[in-house]
């Protein structure tokens, strides 16, 4: 048993109704009791959708057990198929269903159902949401094509002379982080490059786009967690070569550019040299000094968890402190990425070690995920929201992409808008302690301030001006003194103090003792 | 100011069993009563509520509890994980194991519910058992509770019912001389403390609420005790009450001027208060919430409403709606038909009222389209498909989740109605 406040990722079933939901012409039965139907709002709420997601549930209750929750399954599936038609119906159940082995899948496969059939099998009390979604669209793409598989060995004609190269955009979904606009924006990349787009799925895709998959000539993988299962069967299976760059910031795009190039053959130089992002002359531009070493806290699913700390380190000059992720299917690349940042990656889906870490590590800014936000918010620290799990908030009306180019003016806005402007953080520290403008102020152009002054008070709370017996006592005008310091960063020096008075012995922390122990720990 | 008379009632002479209804047992679109959870450890405030359940049950408490996230709150999942399905013996134990870690973390909870899930009623697991043996552990620290909010035994607001019916059994026996008032049902705080002013003044001594604030303060249960449903979805707890000799109230639940009016007279009437000590207690705030409601009035009168099964409040709802604000009722679905508990609703309803119980979600779907009412009350997973199609909607969950009883909020239930009309007239996009 694990004890779980809040989750990062929902169960796999969620993930397969990821795969319907964003999909046409799918529809999804699930063996599943009535208060699983919540999950249907995640997709009408979060992502406002405005159809309900194509999942009929059986809602077996207990007088069902041990006798007709066989049959009503049956029953749905032929309900569902009458009253939806779609070109293919996805069949399996959840955490409950598992455990009464009523095999829908096996019973769907026995009915004689006049369009294909995919029975999925989702261990619930291992595996994940990210899993099912990836799971599902593989077990749907291959149900769907293994048929057309051609022999082993099989190589792939050559493009003719003057015929575009064509591209699968895989991985795009529901509940994905801002998929909309990334689709949109790799398909702009894409077409000015000159390839064209075969399909994009699971995303909008039919049962039929499916079967058209193996027309292109290569794969790009937008978002691993869903798709790199599927790219690497159509690879072994189609010869198809999977694009793996994710393009997020403008480093990564132009490595995901040059390797749409390897892949495709078409010359990239042009778009390579062309304008690109405003982001590298917004961070170079002096105003932008500020953000040099602000330290950061990253947090989210693998892929995004990796792009943000590369944007962090080698486009904004920022210093990742922290740097972790809830996905563990990917945590070797997560933990690589840490050590190469000289920092050790935190690897758990448990909300309370995160924000553990957060609270020890007193970012100045966390990247992260819904959850992140309200960790960050609890202690009064800035936060932008980079990865799913997201809220209704972060699935703006604007076009808002974070993969390529315009994802990184859209990144480049989104990180620094919630930090203090740089001018305004000199005068801050210059004026500590100033009537109005203290550092309990929140930045001037967020209208956050009941929120913002109330959390710092809070931290300050636990960590009181009572003596603990032992331990060293702050002296009033120590104690005055460390709040003159930016509340961002007091909470560590507090401690620092006190850990340097109490190694030292020291009964009373005077200003001297803080000043010591700035100058030892230095920054 | 005069005085109103008490209020005229056009009570239909007719039992519960004649009212047609419709019955339906298909796809139910409802959540399961773990979901109480997210207002019942708002309402008992030393109280902690362990789910043992699967990462379903845990995710579904979190999409339902939305925008509540914060801090670390007062409920929690045990994930039932592959090896815990191994076998029972260690699954006692872990669940042991994580209730040790919890209460070491969480020094002020005093009162633990267990609470079943589907998986852990399917695999077994005696939680009854686990309660008893982790109390005696516990013992003087804190006391350990269990029901069941599984899906395959409770929709939505019947997690609250099997909570309270818990309770129930830990209620001390009263004195059978000790004539008490019990009001049952989550109320929030304001409405409570509303309530207890206004029994104060119709004079009627002991009047307590479960569930308590504290979880330590529960009220004590006798022959002399009298029930009084603030919700209409307690029917187990009220039958385990009148196991303990407790009497039931009899009365349309208080939403609304003339149904709160109702109720609190029901009440007066059974310990004795005089008509004209329930006229002169009632009367202001009886004004009040009369010109209050006439606001709105012009905006719901005439408009045409359907409810699709959730929170089991949907009778009393639709009545006062159409009583009090004339909205007219085409379909008014809920969850499950309790006649006990609505015997006092019943007779207040129109005689042409389509009532359905259980679900089948896209026939009933397929009815709402057909239909097209001004307003369809329904849960979140449909709303905004609803919208959609050009249909307005009011989210059913708002209303367990907002201070809706008694006189001084009347206007604001109404205005929950009104708001999606009001919206869709303003809007010029
Ligand atoms: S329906 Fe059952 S399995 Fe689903 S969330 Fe509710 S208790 Fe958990």
């Amino acid at each position: 048993m694990q004890l779980t406040l809040w989750t990062y990722e929902g169960p796999p079933h969620v993930g397969a109704m990821r795969i319907a939901t964003s999909m046409r012409d799918v529809h999804y039965v699930l063996h599943a009791p009535q208060g699983d139907t919540y999950a249907d709002l995640l997709f009408t709420m979060i992502e406002r959708r405005d159809r309900r997601p194509p999942v009929t549930y059986t809602t077996f209750q207990a007088r069902d057990l041990g006798g007709s929750t066989a049959d009503l399954v049956t029953t749905t599936l032929r309900d569902a198929y009458e009253r939806f038609r779609p070109q293919a119906m996805l069949v399996g159940e959840s955490c409950t269903a598992e455990l009464i082995q009523d095999q829908p899948g096996a019973l769907a496969l026995g009915m004689d159902l006049p369009v294909p059939v995919i029975p999925l099998e989702l261990p619930s009390y291992s595996k994940k949401e990210n899993w099912g979604a990836s799971e599902t669209f593989y077990h749907l793409v291959r149900g769907l094509l293994a048929g057309a598989a051609p022999e082993p060995g099989y190589q792939r004609p050559v493009r003719p002379q003057g015929q575009p190269p064509l591209a699968n955009i895989l991985g795009p979904s529901a509940l994905g982080f801002r998929c909309r606009d990334d689709v949109q924006e790799i398909k702009r990349l894409l077409s000015s490059l000159g390839v064209d787009v075969n399909v994009v799925a699971p995303e909008s895709a039919s049962p039929a786009d499916l079967l058209r998959l193996p027309v292109a000539d290569f794969n790009i993988c937008l978002y691993p967690e869903i798709a790199r299962t599927t790219c690497a069967w159509l690879a072994r299976t189609f010869a198809q070569p999977t694009v793996t760059t994710v393009p997020i910031g403008v480093g990564a795009t132009r490595d995901f550019l040059f390797e749409v190039g390897e892949v495709s053959g078409v010359d990239v130089s042009q778009v390579l040299d062309g304008e690109g992002s405003r982001l590298p002359w917004y961070s170079r531009s002096v105003d932008s000094t500020y953000l040099t070493g602000k330290r950061v806290f990253i947090f989210g699913d693998a892929s995004h968890a990796l792009a943000a700390a590369r944007i962090a380190n080698e486009e904004l000059g920022f210093n990742v402190v922290g740097l972790g992720s809830y996905s563990r299917e990917s945590a070797r690349e997560v933990r690589a990425a840490a050590t190469q940042l000289g920092i050790e990656a935190l690897i758990t889906d448990d909300y309370l070690a995160v924000e553990q870490q957060v609270e020890a590590l007193q970012p100045e800014l966390v990247l992260g995920t819904q959850m992140e936000r309200h960790i960050a918010k609890r202690l009064g620290l800035p936060c932008a929201v980079i990865s799913a799990p997201f809220h209704v908030q972060d699935c703006p009306a604007r076009y808002s992409p974070q993969m390529g180019f315009e994802g990184a003016n859209v990144i480049f806005d989104g990180w620094v808008h919630p930090l203090m402007m740089g001018l305004e953080e000199h005068l801050l520290n210059m004026f500590r302690g100033d009537f109005e403008f203290h550092e309990d102020a929140a930045p001037s152009h967020l209208n956050n301030g009941l929120e913002r002054p109330a959390a710092p008070a809070q931290l300050e709370e636990q960590t009181a001006d009572v003596p603990v017996p032992g331990e060293p006592c702050w002296a009033p005008e120590a104690s005055t003194e460390l709040h003159k310091i930016p509340f961002f960063v007091r909470g560590k020096a507090r401690r620092n103090t006190e850990r340097y008075a109490a190694e030292r012995g020291l009964a009373t922390i005077t200003i001297e003792t803080l000043y010591d122990a700035k100058a030892h720990f230095g920054r | 100011m005069s005085l109103p008379a008490a209020v005229p009632m056009t009570v239909h002479a007719r039992g519960c069993n004649e009212l047609p209804v419709l019955r339906e047992r298909g796809q139910r679109e409802v959540f399961c009563g773990l979901t109480g959870i997210v207002w019942l450890h708002r309402k008992i405030q030393d109280a902690f509520f362990l789910v043992v359940g699967s990462r379903t049950c845990a995710h579904l408490l979190q999409s339902a509890a939305g925008v509540m996230i914060f801090a670390e709150p007062r409920f929690a999942t045990a994930i039932l994980q592959e090896r815990d399905l191994a076998g029972l013996a260690d699954c006692n134990e872990e669940l042991d194991r994580i209730v040790h870690e919890l209460l070491a973390r969480r020094p002020e909870i005093a009162t633990l519910f267990l609470v079943g899930s589907c998986p852990s009623e399917v695999i077994k697991l005696d939680l009854g058992k686990a309660a008893e043996r982790l109390s005696q552990a516990h013992r003087g620290r804190v006391r350990v509770l269990n029901y069941s909010g599984s899906g395959i035994e409770t929709t939505f607001t019947q997690g609250e019912d099997n909570c309270l019916k818990a309770l129930v059994e830990e209620l001390p026996t009263a004195e059978p001389t000790m004539r008490s008032l019990l009001v049952l049902g989550t109320l929030a705080d304001v409405v409570e403390d509303q309530f207890a002013r206004m029994f104060q003044q119709l004079g009627i001594q002991s009047v307590q609420f479960l569930p308590p604030r504290q979880a330590g303060d529960l009220p004590a249960v006798g022959q002399g005790t009298l029930i009084l449903p603030a919700q209409p979805f307690l029917g187990e707890t009220v039958r385990a009450l009148i196991g303990r000799g407790a009497r039931l109230i009899e009365a349309p639940y208080p939403l609304g001027a003339e149904g709160t009016f109702a109720w609190i007279q029901a009440a007066a009437q059974a310990f004795g208060v005089t008509d004209e000590r329930l006229r002169l207690a009632t009367a202001r705030p009886m004004e009040r919430a009369r010109s209050a409601l006439a606001r709105f009035r012009d905006t719901l009168a005439g408009k045409r409403i359907s409810f699709l099964p959730d929170s089991q409040l949907e009778i009393p709802l639709a009545r006062f709606l159409q009583r009090e604000c004339g909205m007219q009722p085409v379909e008014v679905g809920t969850p499950f038909f309790d006649r006990q508990l609505l015997a006092g609703e019943l007779p207040l309803l129109p005689d042409n009222l389509r009532l359905s119980e259980g679900q089948d979600v896209d026939l009933q779907l397929d009815r709402v389209r057909s239909d097209r009412p001004d307003l369809t009350v329904c849960g979140l997973g449909l709303a905004n498909p609803l919208e959609a199609e050009g249909l307005r909607t009011k989210w059913s969950i708002e209303l367990v989740f907002s201070p809706i009883h008694g006189f001084d909020q009347a206007a604001d239930l109404a205005e929950l109605f009104a708001r999606p009309l009001v919206r869709c007239e303003r809007l010029a996009v």
